[in-house]
């Protein structure tokens, strides 16, 4: 057997997360319209202010056309053939974990993320989402203390409206692209997190995504927002069941950060990527922006993108405030027929305003991994400074990298830098760490974590032993 | 099957007493569909140091690769005895740990991994093998500390990855370490004079003097035989069309000094004649 045989065998590991929950849910019927952007609201009981956002984004939404401009290629997607609400049939939100529906733990139990006050997370507090809704969420009594809010979005609306009204939309709005007028019109649930002056939140927060029926969209939206001087590091996680059809993923995350603020925002998205054919797999359309309006306001983005079969996603930053600094380091993984378009958008617009990328791109079998970014200086950006690196690494000779960066700059006393990189592992560099008595999987593994570490250093430490995981899961098979 | 009778290049033996570490016979070995290796036969006893030479594309670089165990290239006839077990049948990375290494004529840069770590990695492999205790990151500074004194290598180029943007030199003195921290049995040197200026070439001979052992055996192959002025082989093998064609000592690779490789084509053509 060559290296290279073998290099493809490593790469094709099953799925450990194909798993489906038999629960009894409840379901609309496939199919969008305004009366089913109203059954939503209703549904969720919204106060008016929620149902007039959704009702103008789904009226946006019938005007605008799918985004072409990605290197990106899927047959068009029938939105009428999406059921958008689906729910695990509980009562409502319950008060204490032991009326959750065990087999719903259990579920979350075995995808790592144990929810019971024996057995969950010390120092990680955890909101899971289910589908489309929020089934619990951990340590909210001991946040509330200090004055952190943790919840889901449904939750904030009817506990906390005002700040819903105040902040929803106003980084992300709903007309900004096609999918996130999608999103603002039918979003089911996402997590709500609200880190007041001062405040440096006690412990991580995480939200688990979840995706459980085969014919549902996804639409979860998260906001949070940092007071002044306040700090949070918050990560997602998501998986989803093996299904032969795509399931559509269309998510948006706002973060607003006050003067002195900062907010940590890290991703390990692990959703079904599909068969060694390209068969199934999640479609993962994604708008994710911070706001730094303060100045001194920070904002640092870490993604590992692991799943999906396709991934559309450019988290980004437009520091509004002075000196205000943004960060993106992403970890983007493309295996078999996946394809993955995703960068940052870096837009600076107050004085002395920094940021850094950081991405790095590993396309294995037939997949296609492409980095896209825009870095912008506007007229009053005077002392800017961007630093852009993006690497790529190729395995095997049928995957593709590729690499846009956008440029544009306003400002002439502003500095912008871009370093770009592509390698391949060869069998050479394989067969050279193995014949220094390196096992074959250890050696991927260690040239991938070596090519990710500039990344892997950005994550909570809690999560980054796991993400190196995920990627030596995705590439061996032998860890976990 | 050849034309060569099996005693034509029986190796000579100065301590027939040592233990025989590896045993090389009828090794026949192609890549893709071209034959390359025609039939080696090799010898090499503890306390030995035999050099292979040859022009380029006599096959010994592939004997090498082919010791080492490399994906590209298929054994087809023959036999690899190490130490009474067949070496054919391990892994590249298993051949390494029981204690054969391969010092490579251009070492592969590998970016991202940090040299130290992948010292520490291969180590300790090693050292599992030999059921000797795993080396954590202290312990292991103060040994590669104490071996890069063996090819004079500054410290700092543990912290850097592994050969990246290392002059030729250096990464011939940083395969030189690999084999100080490995302590095999059976060295094999892949044209490790290449590249080198006269000074580095004096450091990296000496490190592998310092290291050839009355319990290790050294194969040096090698195109020119200025490094045979700095470790005098026991050896001197001359390889030509995939085989061993003819072996001496080290008055054999002053004649080719002398004579060029004219004569090896002569003699090998007049052998083919019959």
């Amino acid at each position: 057997m060559t290296t290279a045989a073998s290099l493809g065998d490593l790469v094709s590991q099953p799925y450990k997360y194909g798993f489906v929950t038999d629960i009894e849910t409840e379901k609309i019927a496939k199919g969008l319209s305004e009366d089913v952007v109203r059954l939503i609201s209703a549904k969720k009981e919204e106060p008016a202010f929620l149902l007039d956002f959704r009702l103008r984004a789904y009226r946006q939404w019938l005007q605008m056309e799918t985004p072409d401009w990605a290197t990106l290629g899927y047959p068009p997607i029938d939105f009428q053939n999406i059921i958008y609400y689906a729910a695990p049939k509980q009562r409502d939100k319950k008060a204490s974990l032991d009326e959750v529906d065990p087999k719903l733990l259990e579920t979350f139990e075995k995808l790592g993320i144990p929810l019971s006050e024996q057995k969950r997370l010390t120092n990680v507090a955890v909101d899971a989402v289910f589908d489309s809704v929020s089934i619990a969420t951990t340590y909210k009594e001991k946040l509330a203390e200090h004055g952190v809010i943790f919840c889901s979005i449904s939750e904030a609306v009817k506990e906390h409206p005002e700040l819903i009204e105040r902040y929803l939309g106003t980084v992300v709005p709903s007309n900004d692209n096609y999918y996130s007028a999608l999103n603002s019109a039918v979003f089911s649930d996402g997590s709500f997190v609200f880190i007041p002056k001062g405040v440096e939140c006690p412990m991580e927060l995480s939200t688990y995504f979840r995706i459980n029926s085969g014919d549902t969209g996804q639409f979860e939206r998260t906001l949070i927002v940092a007071e002044e001087g306040a700090s949070v590091s918050y990560l997602e996680g998501c998986t989803a069941p093996m299904f032969d059809t795509n399931q559509l993923h269309a998510a948006v995350v706002e973060l607003v950060v006050l003067d002195d603020a900062s907010i940590k925002y890290s991703t390990v998205q692990n959703w079904y990527a599909g068969d060694e054919n390209g068969v199934g797999g999640i479609y993962n359309f994604v708008t994710k922006r911070g706001h730094c309006r303060g100045d001194r306001s920070k904002i640092s983005w870490t993604q590992v993108e692991t799943g999906s079969a396709i991934t559309w996603k450019y988290p980004s930053c437009v520091l509004q405030g002075a000196d205000s600094v943004g960060e993106f380091y992403s970890v983007a993984l493309t295996n078999n027929h996946q394809q993955a378009d995703t960068g940052s958008k870096m837009v600076h617009v107050g004085p002395r305003t920094r940021s850094t990328i950081v991405s790095k791109g590993i396309s294995a079998g037939h997949s296609a991994n492409s980095y896209r970014g825009l870095v912008q200086i506007g007229p009053k950006a005077v002392g800017a400074r961007n630093y852009s690196q993006c690497d790529s690494m190729l395995i095997g000779d049928q995957a593709a990298a590729n690499t846009y960066p956008y440029i544009r700059s306003q400002q002439p006393l502003a500095s912008v830098e871009h370093e770009a990189s592509t390698c391949r592992m060869s069998e050479d560099q394989l067969f050279y760490l193995q014949s220094r008595g390196i096992a074959f999987e250890e050696a991927v593994s260690m040239m991938v974590s070596g090519f990710c570490r500039d990344v892997f250093n950005q994550l909570p430490m809690e999560f980054a032993a796991e993400a190196d995981k995920l990627l030596a899961l995705k590439l061996e098979g032998s860890v976990g | 099957m050849s034309l060569f009778s099996d005693s034509f290049v029986s190796t000579p033996v100065i301590r027939p007493d040592a233990d025989v570490l590896l045993e090389i016979r009828g090794l026949h070995a192609r890549v893709e569909d071209k034959a390359i290796l025609k039939g080696v036969d090799l010898t090499l006893r503890a306390g030995e140091i035999h050099a292979v030479m040859g022009r380029n594309g006599s096959g010994k670089s592939t004997l090498s690769k082919v010791l080492a165990g490399h994906p590209a290239y298929t054994v087809t006839a023959g036999t690899v005895t190490y130490r009474g077990q067949n070496l054919l049948e391990l892994s590249p990375e298993q051949r390494a740990r029981v204690g054969v290494f391969l010092g490579f004529q251009y070492p592969v840069e590998i970016p991202g991994v940090s040299n130290l770590e992948f010292l520490r990695v291969a180590t300790n492999a090693r050292r599992a093998e030999l059921g000797q205790e795993e080396l954590d990151t202290f312990a292991f500074e103060d040994l590669v500390r104490e071996r890069l004194t063996v090819v004079q290598m500054d410290p700092a180029f543990l912290d850097r990855s592994v050969n990246e943007g290392f002059s030729g030199g250096e990464k011939k003195r940083n395969e030189i370490l690999q084999m100080a921290l490995l302590e095999p049995l059976v060295a094999i040197l892949d044209e490790t004079d290449s590249g080198l200026d006269i000074d580095a070439l004096r450091i990296v001979a000496a490190g592998v003097s310092q290291l050839a052992t009355a319990d290790t055996a050294t194969l040096l192959i090698t195109h020119y035989q200025r490094l045979l002025e700095a470790i005098t082989p026991d050896f001197v093998h001359v390889m030509a069309a995939g085989r061993i064609l003819r072996t001496g000592g080290r008055e054999l690779a002053l004649e080719l000094e002398e004579r060029g490789y004219d004569w090896v084509d002569q003699e090998l053509a007049s052998l083919e004649l019959g």
